[in-house]
């Protein structure tokens, strides 16, 4: 018997795909975010975006938890779940597992997804559904009006830590690597050519795509990342990496990271000792590697990894699940309800 | 051969009792299936340690299974045992409470010496000092004659002590007169693959057996003819199993895929094994990281079109609590199964009680409503599970089934429903995206459309915060809050138009009403039928709606000079009677982890009626 669900799905597969532009992905919501936010520019690139992805926007959902990047899915013009604290990751996963074929993006923050969320979002990493995860990172609690988060820097002076915080913060691409996550990357909220380009990728990921965003909390946090953001800072405290290419920065690209030992170590590319070929060679499917380069985080002596950590293959969740129903039902038969309640060991009372 | 004479019995109840690593929940099991298939009238109790191989000999290790199986009706697992297998010293300690003078003890010797005596802190053995002497006694040393049926196996001593629990098996087969070939059969299946298991089990089974035949041991064997059951195909089956397949046979009925998002815990487990075995049928089980994300992925299924629901046990839905507002906000199908243990916190896991019934009806935080309905006995938890699957789908709601550890884990013959006469529960999914609107209201079931991502033109969110009426989007005016409020209430309220009357077993009025709710039906039924015979004017009545109540209960309960509410709680159901209908109702309370026994019951009955009490 065929389910309510084949036949709305039988019902929709003729529609054909529109030709949308970004507009087309606003809802009829007013927006807000306080004004300046960084939330506005990752909202203005998603909907960039999303027209070139080639999926209907009926099979577009977007998941969230609580928090200010959790009001993200109101402003999208697609299914959106705005659901509670921590919690978006597990009704995407119900959702994915249910429906393989939506398109599903949870929207999360350093609050919702590595404090109260943690450990769904670790599960969910190793699990490795088809969805696509954006963390929006702003390094403190906008929501709740400027609590220091699991991403704060040691010593952060904030309402609830008037004498510092003492908690040494998550490194969340770090974190994603160690549960076996198979898509990481970061971008920033202010680079918005970037932050597109890696949405791109991480849709096109068949697996779950991790994707934090430095995001300027221009109220309670202003300035956090401008040393990666600002034209007069970034070049020399951002390096940009990329498969197959050496990790060179520095605003006259005259700096690289060379890998000596274990150890990564700023090279200087202008006084003739090193040359772009000493340097470290990214390759976004080397999970070994992508553990090095995340562990730059938070290193002063290095400079921020921004871009696509890894990028690699496994076998995806909801998928798996998809293949043990038709080995089941082809090794024993699709399943009858009648036959079921009938079977084993039964007798008849006359 | 001796000379053997058989007794004719009406109902019999033997409890099997020895280490957790005895296998004696599986001696029981088998005991239970083979007596079910002769057309006895039967009822179970496994009573089992929360260690899972608690160290050997001890008290605390001790695992029990009582079936108490009759040509009579059987409505519970026995207030007493007639019969009590003890596999060693600690076994007999723990359960000779629950022996009735003058039945029979059958041990096995070798579980009775030193080590064994000492760790169940007998002084001297029981079996000599006399202790033992208003009880027949009945010495086997099961562990040797099972050494000696396998003597020729190249087995080791402990596999060989591992099928020792068959040997106590063939022996009650044979005082009983069971056959062995359902144990047989099953055995085939199990060790398929372990040709030498299964000849040794299979040997051991049949020494038992031909030790009752042959031994002058025993001199009575009886029979237990078949029960007077409706007409129809009966099978065995435990509460949770029940469950399982209630939760299956209602998506079949809706046309939805089931989707189980869950966390172990006992005593809920067994419905995510059962579940999980049926990826041919569709279902989806996930076994979340923890309870939180086992509701909240349901959610997400059923946001998605699928028929989502979560079982867990009381402090499961304590954590799901926050989840079960979310679900009574954004008005989707979820079902919530609450295998009720013992509490608080960690409490009695594998002993049931009925303390989540408040839980279940206000353990939310704001004004978050959700119908509740319980299972009365191990095949009702069918019924109910399709019940609660077509609340949800019809009203878009959140409901609670609260069954619990005895149910769950106890067993009774089935009769097996037509699935053809099952009633059509679907509801088309929302498609027309003229005038949609995701909070627009059913008039008569006040319940909002089920629209699925996936439908064009229909795109819309939802979420946890107050809904503005119709449109569903985030509203903060108080005038809408307070109308929503009151919409979410009225919804579940109307749903006791959709319910059955309360219906009295037996006379509508008169002096005393005993009101149960969930797995104590067996025990009150029994006991309010002998009160009956006495003459006495008792009547039961049973809820399984527990929100909304029926619409005519305040009427049922004014008939009645006194009402009576036995309750493995501190008193819940009656607080809840008292509040709503003003009535004088009396608690009967105990929270032993165990369930009632009908004496006891009787016993308040009588006093009621007395006016002691």
């Amino acid at each position: 018997m065929s389910t309510l669900l084949d036949e709305m799905m039988k019902n929709n597969s003729s529609t054909a795909l529109p030709k949308y532009v970004a507009k087309d992905f606003q809802s009829d919501q007013d927006v807000r975010w306080c004004p300046g936010c960084g939330d506005y520019s990752i909202l203005a690139q998603t909907q960039r975006v999303m027209p070139d992805l080639g999926i209907p926007k009926h099979k577009l959902v977007f998941v969230s938890g609580i928090g200010c990047s959790s009001r993200f899915p109101y402003y999208m013009n697609a299914y959106g779940f705005h659901g509670i604290h921590g919690r978006a990751t597990v009704i995407a996963t119900g959702l994915k597992i249910a429906r393989p074929d939506l398109s599903v993006w949870v929207v999360t923050g350093d609050g919702d997804g590595m404090s109260i969320g943690g450990n769904h979002f670790i599960h969910l990493m190793r699990r490795n559904l088809d969805l696509n995860v954006l963390l929006f990172n702003n390094q403190i609690y906008g929501l709740t009006k400027g609590q220091y988060s699991p991403t704060s820097e040691m010593g952060k002076i904030t309402k609830s830590t008037p004498y510092g915080s003492l908690d040494y913060p998550f490194n969340p691409a770090a974190l994603a690597l160690g549960a076996s996550a198979t898509f990481v990357a970061r971008t920033l909220d202010r680079d918005p050519k970037h932050m597109q380009s890696i949405i791109r990728r991480a849709a096109a990921h068949k697996g779950t795509s991790f994707v934090e965003i430095y995001q300027n909390c221009n109220v309670f946090n202003d300035g956090a990342f401008f040393q990666f953001t600002e034209k007069d800072s970034k070049d020399d405290n951002v390096v940009f990496i990329e498969h197959g290419k050496p990790l060179v920065f520095g605003k006259e690209k005259d700096k690289g990271i060379r890998l000596n030992g274990f150890t990564l170590e700023v090279v200087s590319l202008k006084d003739g000792k090193y040359s772009v070929n000493d340097l470290l060679v990214h390759n976004e499917k080397d999970t070994t590697l992508a553990f090095i380069l995340a562990d730059m985080t938070y290193k002063p002596h290095l400079p921020r990894p921004v871009g696509i950590f890894l990028a690699i293959d496994r076998p995806v969740y909801e998928t798996e699940i998809e293949n043990q129903i038709a080995f089941a039902k082809e090794k024993r038969g699709v399943g009858d309800m009648k036959k079921l309640l009938n079977s084993g060991e039964t007798w008849v009372v006359q | 051969m001796s000379q053997k004479t058989t007794e004719n019995l009406d109902e019999v109840t033997i409890r099997f009792a020895g280490d957790s690593g005895d296998g004696m929940q599986l001696t029981g099991t088998q005991f239970t299936n083979t007596t079910a298939i002769l057309g006895n009238d039967l009822s179970t109790l496994p009573d089992y340690p929360a260690e899972i191989r608690a160290p050997a000999g001890t008290l605390f290790g001790v695992s029990g299974f009582q079936i108490h199986f009759g040509s009579m009706e059987i409505n519970t697992p026995g207030d007493h045992c007639d019969v009590l297998v003890a596999m060693n010293a600690a076994a007999l300690k723990v359960n000779l409470g629950s022996l009735l003078d003058g039945g029979s003890i059958i041990v096995n010797t070798d579980g009775f010496n030193d080590k064994n005596l000492k760790l169940a802190g007998y002084a001297q053995s029981p079996l000599t000092d006399g202790s033992l002497s208003k009880y027949q006694l009945f010495e086997v040393d099961i562990s040797k004659l099972t050494a000696l049926a396998l003597q020729d196996m190249a087995m080791t001593s402990k596999l060989v002590d591992r099928s020792k629990n068959f040997f106590a098996l063939g022996m009650m087969y044979w005082m009983y007169n069971r056959p062995l070939e359902t144990t047989i059969e099953w055995l085939k299946g199990k060790f398929k693959s372990k040709p030498d298991i299964l000849e040794a089990n299979i040997r051991v089974l049949k020494a038992g057996w031909n030790y009752g035949e042959t031994t002058e041991i025993f001199s009575v064997r009886y029979e237990v003819g078949p029960a007077k059951l409706a007409p129809g195909r009966y099978r065995n089956i435990t509460g949770n199993q029940a469950v399982a397949w209630g939760l299956m046979t209602a998506a079949k009925k809706a046309q939805l895929d089931l989707f189980l998002g869950t966390y172990p815990i006992t005593p809920a487990s067994d419905i995510l094994h059962e579940l999980s075995l049926y990826k041919s049928h569709g279902v989806k089980t996930f076994q979340a990281e923890d309870e939180i994300a086992g509701i909240c992925s349901a959610i997400g299924a059923s946001f998605g079109g699928a028929l989502g629901a979560t079982t867990t046990s009381g402090p499961g839905v304590a954590l799901k609590t926050e989840a079960i507002g979310l679900a009574v906000m954004v008005e989707l199908p979820l079902v919530i199964v609450n295998v009720q243990r013992g509490g608080p916190s960690t409490g009695l896991p594998t002993k049931t009680e009925q303390s989540d019934l408040l839980q279940a009806l206000y353990g939310r935080n704001g004004e978050a409503p959700i119908p509740v309905i319980a299972a009365s006995t191990p095949s009702d938890c069918f019924d109910t599970a399709f019940e609660a699957c077509r609340i949800a789908l019809k009203y878009m709601t959140p409901v609670m089934l609260l069954t619990d550890g005895y149910l769950g884990n106890g067993s009774e013959p089935w009769l097996i429903p037509e699935y053809d006469n099952l009633p059509d529960i679907s509801h088309p999914f929302a498609t027309n995206p003229e005038g949609f609107q995701p909070y627009a209201r059913d008039e008569k079931t006040l319940s909002r459309p089920w629209a699925i991502p996936g439908t064009p033109g229909l795109e819309h969110r939802i979420g946890g915060l107050e809904k503005e009426n119709i449109t569903g989007n985030v509203s903060y005016d108080p005038e809408n809050h307070d109308l929503m409020n009151h919409l979410r209430t009225e919804k579940i309220e109307r749903i006791a138009n959709d319910i059955p009357l309360a219906h009295v077993e037996g006379d509508s009025q008169g002096d005393v009403l005993v009101v149960g709710w969930g797995g104590t039906y067996g025990a009150i039924r029994t006991a309010v039928l002998r009160q009956r015979e006495k003459g006495h004017s008792v009547s039961h009545l049973h809820l399984r709606y527990l929100n909304p109540l029926p619409r005519n209960l305040g009427e049922v309960l004014a008939k009645f000079k006194r009402v009576l509410v036995p309750e493995i709680n501190l008193g819940q159901l009656v607080k809840v009677l008292r509040a709503k209908y003003l009535v004088p109702a009396t608690g009967f309370n105990k929270v032993r982890g165990l369930p009632f026994r009908s004496v006891e019951l009787e016993k308040e009955i009588e006093e009621i009626l007395k006016g002691t009490k």
